[in-house]
């Protein structure tokens, strides 16, 4: 007779999976798909990236200089950002929150406009029309709010029949949310065109991942909900542009949804109004530099692609021009005028309100 | 004997006072325990638990994984089992991440049962910080329409602590709201006593026979302002601070209104449904035939709260403001 124990039988059994192709040198781990090998797209992508990061590095300077209000730098997230922007096709849309700005100015967004955001002007959430962002959602505050949000979006398209994906992301600390875990597993009854991407940046402000969640990846989430869980380096962009390129075609074909937890680090405080260094080792923050995103596809770049020390302070200063526009105008923006209090409220503003918005605007007396 | 380092304050602001009271409820009584996002070390986003971690440990101070709904959930089940859970929300804002624990729970499960739920829900509340519309709202009317929670709102050092006291002890849950933009700015020399204040007992923070100003909150230090500047022109100001929206203390109230025959209602959050309707149309019924003047509600716009500076200055009510509308209403 078998034991108590030995009646038991498996019935799932599971695994994750984690992508990496270039080591912290750039040098490969292993022979890259055809597309990561196109040299024009890899510069294309450094080149987004070192975007992310001059616009990161300036806001974090307004900020300083009382220029910007407190500002949520995404400092060493860029690789994953810019393979998120990549990725996305023009009709896909993407919901996010406020670390990642690299998306929407991957997306086209006016670097300008994302100050004007920061610097307290709602308006700025409103992506232009023009831009391939523009059904894009604005940053989410309360945190994991876009995700159950992303259900919608792609229950959209399911019922169109659109041949269209939705990307939503989240930090480590929202996937503990009961917000989060709901619209994974309903994601996975309807078999919706979602992925859901958990940047696990391995802080959610002094907490680290390991006294979030005592799961030893996030991406089995997902197997919770019976979805595709797994993991991705996030500081190598060729990875991550190739797991997201996958998980968004996927979902663009119908076979469902899933999820990719992306393995980075968060160099920056938490916000502006932080200092990390207070329940954080330096120690730790020098290992994660290490890591750089960029540098490794510098490396890579400068292996494979020819790209030079030239090529490269050609890039740097096109960049910083880039931003020095677009504080310039940011800077030349008009603060928003008392009447736009109420311009957006409401689709059309009852005349119950008209008073009120007529004494906002100087008019008088409510 | 203090060190140099740890020299004795000279003064204590409303945040310290909120700080001291915890220390002091949970140095008086085990079962109280603080539990919220980033309370353990970091000491909280507002630092309100700073050191309380080395003091108390890990299992009296709790980081919590972001999850609102959950550990409001798990602080009603702790009450009801014995246990006075203090729990921070981060900012005031998050608290409807937790709705469903606190109205379907927290707030019923005494009905039900005859079983306590001695919880406080510290909410850190209210705009004038330039932080926008999800990090800047004042929450009291969602709640004060919810039968069986109390609702608590200081509006002084020395209240804060008090009533902090009061609500921890108190055997019900209780919303506690904090006003951030008091927590630095409101100081009194130490030390503080660090005794309850009674809950539903309103107070007269300033004596005056001409008008009746009624807040909470920050709006009581608006309308002490405020009386300052008009007792200069002649006009008498009485400043009735509420402490405690839920239970009201509305006989102070009528007693004052009675005795001036007008009254002004301020507050901070939005006008439509603000707990000033509540407090005007309690006014209305009690001091009808006593009144000179229509019951005059002073309040936010009724638009979400701009990140904006002169923008949100535009939206919430400015102390010119009350200046001018109580001089108005004393003088009709
Ligand atoms: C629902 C909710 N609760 C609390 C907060 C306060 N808060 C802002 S950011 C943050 C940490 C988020 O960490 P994570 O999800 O890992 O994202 P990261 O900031 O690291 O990008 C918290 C608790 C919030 N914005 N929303
Ligand atoms: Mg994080």
């Amino acid at each position: 007779m078998q034991t108590p124990d030995e009646a038991r039988t498996r019935v799932a059994s599971f695994e994750i999976f984690l992508t990496r192709f270039l080591d912290d040198d750039g040098r490969p781990l292993c022979r890259l798909p055809a597309a990561a090998r196109r040299p024009q797209r890899l510069l294309h992508a450094y080149r987004l990236m070192a975007r992310i990061r001059a616009f990161e590095n300036k806001a974090v300077a307004l900020q300083r200089t009382g220029q910007l209000g407190t500002y949520a730098s995404g400092l060493g997230q860029e690789a994953v950002n810019a393979a998120i922007g990549l990725g996305l096709a023009r009709d896909d849309v993407y919901l996010g929150n406020y670390r990642e700005c690299g998306v929407p100015l991957a997306r086209g967004v006016p670097m300008a406009q994302i100050l004007q955001y920061w610097g307290g002007d709602e308006r700025g959430m409103a992506w232009p029309r023009t831009v391939p962002a523009f059904h894009d959602f604005p940053f989410a505050v309360p945190v994991a709010s876009q995700v159950p949000q992303a259900l919608g979006v792609a229950y959209a398209m399911q019922l169109r029949h659109e041949k269209r994906a939705t990307l939503v992301t989240c930090g480590d600390g929202a996937s503990s949310k009961g917000d989060f875990a709901e619209a994974v597993s309903a994601a996975g009854v309807w078999k919706l065109p979602v992925v859901f991407v958990i940047i696990n940046n391995q802080w959610a402000i002094s907490l680290p991942r390991s006294r979030q969640c005592a799961a030893v990846t996030l991406a089995q989430k997902g197997l919770a909900g019976g979805i595709v869980g797994e993991q991705v380096d996030g500081n190598d962009l060729i990875a991550t542009c190739h797991v997201i390129e996958t998980a968004l075609a996927r979902a663009r074909s119908g076979a469902g949804p899933q999820l990719v937890e992306a393995l980075t680090y968060r160099l920056a405080d938490h916000t502006t109004a932080d200092d990390a260094r207070r329940y954080r080792d330096a120690a730790e923050v020098d290992t994660a530099r290490k890591h750089d995103p960029l540098a490794r596809l510098h490396a890579w770049l400068e292996a494979q692609c020819g790209f030079t020390a030239q090529d490269e302070t050609r890039l740097q200063a096109e960049v910083a021009a880039e931003v020095g526009v677009a504080v310039k105008t940011f800077l030349a923006t008009p603060a928003p005028p008392p009447e736009a209090l109420f311009d957006a409220l409401y689709a059309e503003l009852p005349p119950a309100l008209h008073a009120q918005a007529f004494a906002a605007a100087g008019g008088g007396e409510a | 004997m203090p060190t140099n380092k740890e020299q004795v304050a000279e003064e204590v602001t409303y945040l310290d006072a909120i700080s001291q009271a915890l220390a002091a409820e949970m140095e008086r009584d085990e079962s109280v325990f603080l539990m919220g996002e980033d309370v353990g070390q970091f000491g909280g986003a507002f630092k309100i638990s700073k050191g309380f971690m080395e003091r108390f440990g890990a299992r009296r101070v709790v980081d919590t994984p972001i999850a609102e709904n959950g550990f409001t959930g798990m602080a009603a089940g702790a009450a009801i089992c014995g246990l006075r859970p203090v729990v921070e929300f981060q900012f005031a804002d998050f608290i409807s991440q937790a709705f469903d624990p606190i109205i379907n729970v927290m707030a019923r499960h005494h009905y039900r049962t005859g079983v306590p739920v001695p919880v406080t829900l510290r909410c850190p509340f209210g705009g004038r910080l330039r932080a926008g519309p999800t990090h800047s709202q004042s929450i009291e009317s969602y709640f004060a329409h919810v039968p069986g929670l109390k609702i608590v709102a200081p509006a002084t050092v020395e209240d804060a602590a008090g009533l902090l006291i009061s609500s921890i002890r108190d055997n019900n849950p209780v919303l506690f709201l904090e006003s951030k933009y008091l927590y630095r700015r409101l100081k009194v020399p130490a030390p503080l006593s660090l005794e309850p204040t009674p809950l539903g007992v309103a107070k007269v923070a300033r004596e005056g026979t001409d008008v009746t100003l009624v807040s909470y909150s920050v709006g009581v230090q608006q309308g002490l302002e405020a009386a300052e500047v008009l007792a200069r022109e002649g006009i008498s100001v009485e400043v009735i601070d509420c402490r405690t929206l839920v239970p009201l203390d509305i006989d102070t109230i009528v007693k004052s209104v009675k005795k001036t025959s007008r009254a002004v209602v301020l507050h901070e959050a939005a006008r439509r449904l603000g707990y000033g309707a509540e407090i005007a149309s309690e006014i209305g019924e009690a001091c009808f035939w006593f009144l000179d003047a229509p019951v005059t509600r002073i309040a936010a716009l009724n638009t979400p709260i701009p990140t904006s500076p002169p923008l949100e200055d535009a939206v919430l009510p400015q102390t010119e403001e009350v200046i001018e509308t109580l001089r108005k209403v004393a003088r009709s």
